[in-house]
This record gives structure tokens, sequence and C-alpha cells, in this order.
């Protein structure tokens, strides 16, 4: 015990003199936590429409107002036929284009119903996909809008019409840096605990100071443990600073309780640090470690459901979430922050990580090996 | 002359005896590349819904066998009381709750309306208002059938057609995103990290007092990476192609050059970095955070650029990744030629040069 | 003094087929300032690591302290000190905090510490340095500093590994004054390196060749079997019949 303490005094010293990694650990939550969220704006506005009207009808021109007066849409071209709107989705100045064919307005009288094409540049599939949804509720507006334009009221309500109302619970104001500010700081996390831990271990295996401890006296556990507490303090620093940096710039304050939050990243901490201390024990260099370390975290990061929907991974992919801790931890800081979850809500993600970091940590002690 | 190839195969050599890290450089990428083609994709589908039944009735048994059936929902629960819906939501598991109110069937036929209520846990707004409306229009077809013949007139129906990527393959927006992630980093790193290596080692000193024009030196330490960066694009492309079914509608060889110049582009950046660093670790680290980051946010791959504060969209532009992710998805996807993507092509190598120059300059600083 | 610490008999260690070191035998007694040298690859280095418990050897047996080195590492490295080609102090941390590290590590309480401490840095002469990182320490300072550091806690055996590696001859002989002083504390010296004349400063000496111990006898009883005029001399008839070259 008492050596345990002499090791952390010196590794304490250790990294307080190290300017990059404390540049890290506090420059790093602040700069990502301000800039992340305005950049990882998923909400989708001013998606880039080129229309070709081939009509020309006092309908189809109300169509083109009213689509280019929404928000979700900026009118940016207005071409004579689709080829030429073609171009525009080439160069990238159009995401989506309306072709009004010819006789839209007539074959609405007439035939009671008329068509219109919507082509979407479906490379990037958000932008796709909602650009689609947008203009599709759009149009069934404006198709309300005819009939009450164009109906007595008494032949329309012969028809049985369901009502859909919606709601939007717990983030009412679909506001996407709420949803996304509990994920980075669980990314920050990550990144301080497993590739900061990887390089630390890398880097004395490099200068050789790791021959000297492996030829002394002190045991595999004590030097593990003496490598993991720092790590594990200045992460929940980063922690306590990154819910700060939440609450005063962007008004989040956790519905649930803040101490679940303290004990879900201790244990969370915990566990990637357990991860960069076994990439530590594989790797000879610190290059090999960065790159290693850089991988697992993509792989974690994006695998996790930071930024895609895990359901709508394949099930392969489904399984690799069950062994990924950033993946259960933001699923869980989310719920605690916005929906308030208790303890039992998420004792099966909390015992997953535990269960986790055990796991990674026991296999580091076991490969650090004192002798070859 | 000759001393020039000297250094340029001693460089070769640091990097083939590491065989450790060539194993990684090679593989990590083509391990991402498979794993984020294929589990990666933006298309909302088997969400978790509940379903609060207050009815019970054909009609409403019905709307719930259309949601479950189709693919972008599976009714996870049935629940019972009102207080339920807090419960369920809190717990994580569903997306949405469906509430029919009581005697759905009956009002439907005799008053020709009837409610029905979709609560949306919007802690992922995207998602909830993508649900939202898959839900409506899956309730609107429903309505649609049950009229049957009588169709609600005036009605204008919009053919969808999805450009480029007809079947919205995730693969399509991430592999090129990945990719430009990829030579980025590898290359701007591992010059960097070379550099200073010399420095560290402080064989730096008995480079320079060699006959060999600093100039030469310099390239002859990107050489190497160039020619890595170039053969991880190749097996990047050649995975992608063949696994993940992503085409390469465009020309090769142009894609192959501008691939070069986004290398040429990247190792200028390493070398800038290592001008400003001292140690192995700090380089790694700076060359980590001030490429990773802005890529991955600015880069325009995982979120739209137009969607983010002017300022930061500013920013986006002196970060040469974004460039570089349009002409690859434009000669990849799009199958346009240079005609197009002349623009971002003259960028980077406004960008390439303005970095070689400044490198140049403080090199021959340190130097006097 | 005639106590056996440190006894090797054909020791031998393998990496897949290639040797390093060949049956190797030898007794060290107590005190003894004991020189291991070879050229750079004779295996030097690769023998002292399984002394010192962080390899082990491929077959044959040794004991260091009386330990064995197959299942008693953890005792040996209670008992011995260590220091390295790279000195193996940390260059971020100051004299002092570097001594009590290492003081602390082996066990050692705080008021024997601080004794230590403070006898060492003015046998030294580096109080006014104690502060100091050990950065700014010029190479000569760093190793005396090192060697004192590994004998803090009074181990049996103190090996060094090349310790005096790039230093001018006024320091190496500083050090090797520091050598004596612990070698007449009853700490055993076991001390490879490639400087000849080093040699001379030695109890015994053992030259290896290709991984197996050519010589092994008092530095003057070499010179006079081998007819030779320094110990370089000796090595030099030695070597010229070594197969193995440097890395």
């Amino acid at each position: 015990m008492k050596k345990l303490l002499v090791i952390l005094d010196k590794e304490f010293r250790q990294i307080f003199r190290n300017p990059s990694i404390l540049r890290m650990v506090l420059f790093m939550p602040v700069v990502q936590l301000l800039i992340f969220p305005f950049a990882a704006n998923y909400e989708v506005k001013n998606v880039l429409l080129t229309v070709v009207d081939h009509d020309h009808s006092s309908y189809s021109k109300k169509f083109i107002n009213k689509i280019s007066g929404s928000k979700y849409f900026k009118l940016t071209g207005y071409e004579p036929s689709y080829s030429k709107a073609m171009k525009s989705i080439e160069s990238g100045t159009a995401d989506l284009i309306i072709e009004i064919p010819k006789d839209f307005e007539k074959e609405l009288v007439k035939e009671n119903k008329s068509t219109m094409l919507i082509a979407v540049n479906a490379v990037n599939g958000v932008k796709a996909n909602l650009g689609g949804v947008y203009a599709a509720s759009i149009i069934r507006d404006f198709n309300a809008e005819i009939r009450t334009d164009w109906i007595q009221v008494p032949t329309f309500n012969a028809q049985p019409t369901i009502e859909v109302t919606s709601s939007n619970w717990y983030n009412p104001l679909l506001d996407y840096k709420i949803f996304m500010v509990p994920a980075i700081l669980v990314t920050l996390l990550t990144l301080i605990g497993s590739i900061m831990a990887a390089l630390n271990i890398v880097h004395e295996k490099e200068i050789g100071t790791i021959e000297q401890i492996n030829v002394s006296p002190i045991t595999k556990l004590q030097f593990i443990l003496g490598k993991l507490i720092p790590f594990w303090i200045m992460g929940l620093v980063t922690l306590t600073l990154g819910l700060l940096i939440s609450w005063l710039v962007y008004d989040i304050v956790p519905v649930g309780s803040l101490t679940l939050i303290y004990l879900f990243g201790v244990v969370f901490l915990f566990t990637v640090l357990g991860v960069g201390l076994l990439i530590s024990t594989f790797a000879e260099t610190q290059t090999q470690a960065t790159f290693v370390s850089f991988f697992v975290i993509m792989l974690f990061m994006l695998l996790g459901g930071l930024y895609t929907p895990i359901e709508s991974m394949p099930d392969w992919a489904k399984l690799i979430t069950k062994i990924n801790p950033v993946a259960y931890f933001i699923e869980v800081i989310r719920m605690i922050i916005l929906k308030g979850s208790s303890f039992t809500d998420v004792k099966i993600q909390f015992f997953s990580v535990l269960g986790l970091g055990i796991l990674f940590n026991v296999w580091a002690v076991f490969n650090y090996r004192k002798r070859s | 002359m000759k001393q020039f190839f000297i250094f340029v195969k001693k460089e070769f050599f640091h990097i083939f005896r590491d065989r450790k890290s060539l194993l990684i450089i090679f593989l990590i990428p083509i391990l991402q590349i498979i794993l984020f083609g294929f589990a990666l994709t933006n298309e909302i589908k088997n969400s978790n819904i509940a379903v609060l039944d207050n009815s019970k009735d054909e009609t409403t048994l019905s709307i719930i066998q259309k949601l479950n059936a189709s693919r972008y929902f599976k009714v996870y629960a049935n629940l019972k009381t009102q207080a339920d819906i807090e419960t369920v939501f809190k717990s994580g598991k569903v997306r949405m709750v469906v509430v029919f109110p009581p005697n759905f069937k009956q009002s439907l036929l005799q008053s020709n309306k009837a409610q029905i209520q979709l609560l949306a846990d919007a802690s992922d707004p995207n998602t909830a208002t993508t649900i939202t409306q898959y839900a409506t229009n899956i309730i609107n077809d429903f309505q649609q059938e049950m009229n049957g013949q009588s169709k609600i007139p005036y009605q204008v129906q919009p053919q969808i057609r999805m450009l480029y990527n007809p079947q919205l393959k995730g693969a399509y927006n991430f592999v090129p995103g990945v990719m430009t992630m990829i030579l980025i980093l590898i290359a701007a790193m591992m010059t960097s990290v070379a550099i200073v290596r010399e420095k560290e080692i402080n064989t730096m000193e008995v480079i320079l007092v060699s006959p060999l024009k600093p100039i030469l030196f310099i390239v002859s330490k990107a050489i190497p990476y160039i020619f890595l960066s170039l053969v991880n694009l190749l097996t990047i492309l050649i995975v992608s192609v063949t696994i993940l079914d992503v085409p390469i509608n465009g020309n090769i060889f142009l894609l192959m050059v501008e691939s070069l110049l986004f290398i040429i582009t990247s190792v200028s950046l390493g070398l800038l970095i290592s001008n400003f660093t001292k140690t192995q670790q700090e380089a790694q680290m700076f060359s980590l955070m001030s490429l990773l980051l802005p890529t991955l946010l600015l880069g325009g791959f995982m979120f739209p650029i137009e969607s983010m504060p002017w300022p930061l969209q500013v920013v986006s532009n002196i970060v040469p990744s974004k460039w570089f992710y349009i002409i690859v998805k434009d000669v990849m996807i799009k199958g346009l030629g240079f005609s197009q993507i002349w623009k971002e092509t003259l960028v980077l190598v406004g960008m390439s040069l303005v970095l070689l120059f400044i490198s140049f300059k403080k090199f021959k600083i340190r130097l006097s | 003094m005639n106590e056996i610490v440190i006894e090797a008999k054909d020791l031998s260690k393998l990496f897949g087929d290639f040797t390093a070191v060949n049956k190797i035998s030898f007794q060290v007694k107590k005190g003894e300032i004991f020189g291991f040298l070879g050229a750079n690859g004779a295996g030097k280095t690769t023998a002292m690591r399984m002394l010192c418990g962080l390899s082990i050897p491929s077959s044959g047996n040794a004991t260091v302290a009386g330990f064995d080195v197959y299942r008693q590492t953890e005792h040996i490295k209670q008992n011995i000190g260590y220091m390295s080609q790279k000195f193996s102090l940390y260059e971020d941390l100051t004299v002092k905090e570097n001594i009590r590290f290492y003081a602390g590590i082996y066990g050692m309480n705080k008021v024997a510490i601080k004794e230590k401490m403070n006898s060492l840095l003015e046998q030294l002469k580096m109080s006014e340095e104690q502060n100091n990182l050990v950065k700014s320490l010029p190479l000569g300072w760093k190793q005396k500093l090192a060697f004192s550091v590994a004998i803090l806690h009074e181990p049996k055996i103190v090996f060094l590994d090349e310790p005096t590696g790039g230093v001018d001859p006024v320091t190496r002989r500083e050090f090797w004054n520091l050598i004596y002083e612990a070698a007449e504390k009853g700490i055993t010296i076991f001390v490879t390196t490639h400087y000849m004349d080093e040699a001379e400063y030695c109890n015994r000496v053992s030259i290896m060749v290709d991984g197996v111990i050519e010589a092994l006898d008092t530095p003057s009883n070499l010179k006079k079997s081998f007819n030779a005029a320094s110990m370089d001399d000796v090595f030099l008839q030695l070597a010229r019949g070594a197969k193995r070259l440097a890395d």
C-alpha cells in the first residue's frame, strides 16, 4: 500500500509537469464541447432545391412558393429541363430536384390526381431521407390546401379520416444539441481514458524506465494501479468540467441523478482505462499504441450509436455493441440526462460495463509481464 | 542526386523494419472500411415502438399489425395504462408510443373522425421526426386502403427517385469519408513523426552536416509515406469495390491522381507539424488532435456543413479533407469528370504549395 | 568474505535457433567487483538479464543471493540493485524526487530515506541541485546519481549494464570510486562493459565470446596467461576468433 502511494506520487508529479497532458485534459474538453455540438448539427435545413416547372400554371407556382418558403428548403435554381437541373446536382448546388410535369393543374382538375417527381441526391443518406420526408410532408399539406379550396365541406366529411397527432417527449424543441452533448462528453472520457493511458505506458517502455521498474520488487498489480488511478481521477475531473460546461453553455441540466452519472462514469473510466492498458501491453512503440488506440476508439464511437442508430445495424454489428462500453455509456447518459432514468433502468448496462472492465483490466495485468 | 536516393532508401528501411507498425497501418484502414461500410447506415429501421391500445377493436389491431409488418417498426410492448408510457420511455426500450383512444372503430364509423396519438422520444430529434413521419405515412396508407375505391380526390402523389444511391446504402457516403480520414491521418502523422524522430534521437545533426540539400532531405522523408499512402489507397479501393459493392463510376485514373494530390497535401501538413513539435509523442498528439477532429467534424461526411453556424462553415474551408471528400464523392459515386472538380483540385494544389513553402522556410531558419 | 552470492551452472538462453548464451558457469563472491566483459553481441546483456530475473533461462541453473532464477525472481528483485545503459532516472523528476521514488519502491521507510538521501547528496556534492530536474544535469552526474540510487536500499548485489558509456575519463574514474566504496561496504558489483581498461578495476573478470565464457580470472593472471601488456590485448587475442559480429 505504501509502495502504491510512492508510485502515485511520482505519476502525479510527472503528469502535472507534462504540459501536453494537461492541455489535453483541460483544454480539449472545453474546445470540443464548445465547437463539436455546433458542428455536429444534424438538423437538416437549407436543403438546396432546384425546381423544373413544365406547367407554369397557377397551382404549380403556388406549390413552388410554398416549398421555397419552408425553412427546410432553399430554392437555388429554376431550370427549364431535368437534364439542366441534374447539372446543379452534379456541381453540388442542389440536393433535390422537383420536376412538375406538363398539365399538372389540368390533370389535377380532370383526373383528381396528379404527380410530380422528387429526385434526391442520395449519397448522403440522412439528407436524402429527411429531405424526402420534408418534401413529402409539404406535398401532403399542399394536398390538404387544395382540397379545402375546391371541395365543399359536407361531401368531404363523408370520408372517415384518421387524424394523427404527434408530440415530442423529452426534447420538445427538437434541439439536436441536447442529443449530442452528452454523447460528446462520453467520447471525451473515452479519448482520455484509453489513448492517454496507453501512450503513457508505452512511453516508459520506449525510454527504458520500465526496465528499472521491472527489476524492482513492485508487483504487477501495483504498477498497473499506479497507472490507472491518476488517469481515473483526471477522467472524473474532465467529466465534471464537461457537465459544468453543458450546464453553463447549453442549459443542459440532468433530469436524473447526478450521482448515478458519476457512478457510471467511474465504472466506465475503469473500463476504457483497461482498454488503454491492454493496448499498451501489446504495443512496443508509441506509434503503434497511437494507431491501435485510434482504431479501437473509432470503432467504439462510430459503432456505439454516437452518430448512426444501433437498431439499423446488421445483426453482427449489434453483437459488437454488446462488448462496447462506449455504446452503453452513450445510451445511459442520454437516458439519465434527458429522461431521468434511474438505476433500475440502467442496471443491465451498468453490470455489462463493469464486467467488461474487469475483463480488460485482468487481461492487461496478466499480459504485463515483467520478463520475457 | 545519388545521395538523395540513399536517403530515400534509408527511409524505406526504417519503415519496413518496423513490421508491427506496418501491419497496423495497412490492416486498420481495411478493417475500418469493412466494418463501417457494413454497419453504418443512416436508414432508420427496426425501431422499437410500444402501443397503448385503449380500444382493442378490429381497426386498431389492423393498424398495429400494419405498423409491425413494416420494416421500420417492431412492436416491442403493449402497454396497459397511461403511466406505463413514462416507464417504458425511461427504460429506453422504445422510441415511440402509439396511443389509441377507446372506441376507436366506433368513432370512426359514427362521427367519421378518430384520433391516433404518436408520442415520440425526441432524445434523438432526427430519428423522432423521421419515425413520426413514417408512422403517419403508414397510417395514411391504411386509411386509403380502408376507404377503398373512394379515394381522396385531388391528390398530388409524388414519385421519389433516389439518385446515385438508390438503395440508400450507407457505404456510399461513408467510404469516401473514411478514405479521406485515413489518408490524411496516416500520411500527415507518419511523416511528422518520422522527421521528429530524427530530432529526438539526434541524428538530425548528422544529416544536416551531410552534403545533402535540405529540400532534398525533406523530400526524401516524404516519398516513402506518399508511396505507403498510395498503397493504402489501393487496398481501400479494392476492398470497397469488391466487398462493399461501392462503385467507381468515374475515371479511376482521375481518382488516383486526385488522391495523390491529397496525399501530397497531407504529407505537407505533416512536414509543417514536424516543425513545431519536439518529441514524437507531441507530434502524434498534435497530429491527432489537429487533424482528426476537424476532419471528422468539418469534413462534411458526418455532419452536413450547411447546417453549421457560418463561422464553422468558413473554418471548414481551410480543412483540406473537406475538399477532397467532395472530389472523391464526385468522381467515385457521381461519376463526374475533371471539368466539374477543377475548383476543388485547385484549392488542394494551392494548399499544398502554401504548406510546403512555409515548411521549407521554417526549416531553413532553423538551420541558420 | 567467501560467501558465494551468484552461482551459475551451464546457464543458456536460446532465441529460436540462435544461442545467445551457451552454457556459462561461474561463481561470484560477496564484495567482489566482478567484470563481465565481451564485445557487443557476445551475450553479456542477455546473461545479466537472466540473473536479474528479467529473462527466463532456456536451460541450466543459477542462484542470485541464494534465490533461484526460475522460481524466485521476486525475491531476487528485492535484494538487488540495477542500473541500465539508459540510466533509467526520470528526466522529468527532480533529483530528490527520483531518490524518494526509488527508495520508496524498495520499501525503505521515511526516516531511512531522509537520512540516506542527505548523505548521498553530500557525498555526490549535489545538495544544491537536489530540486533540479534530472534532465538538466550533465551526463556524468546523471550516471553517478543513477548508481547511488541503485544502491540506496543497500542491496546484496548491484548489476550495472554498461554504466559508463559516453562519459569522459575523469568522470569515469570518479564513478569507479563510487563502485569501490560500495564494494567495501560489502555490496557485490556485477558490471558489464566493453571498455577493456575498466577491466583493470575489477577483482575478477570473465570474457564472453560468441555466447561462451572464454576466460575467467583476475586481470593480472589473464595478462600473464595471454602474454599481454593490457586487458585490451587479452581481449583482442580472444576476440579474433569471434564469429559473431556486433549488431
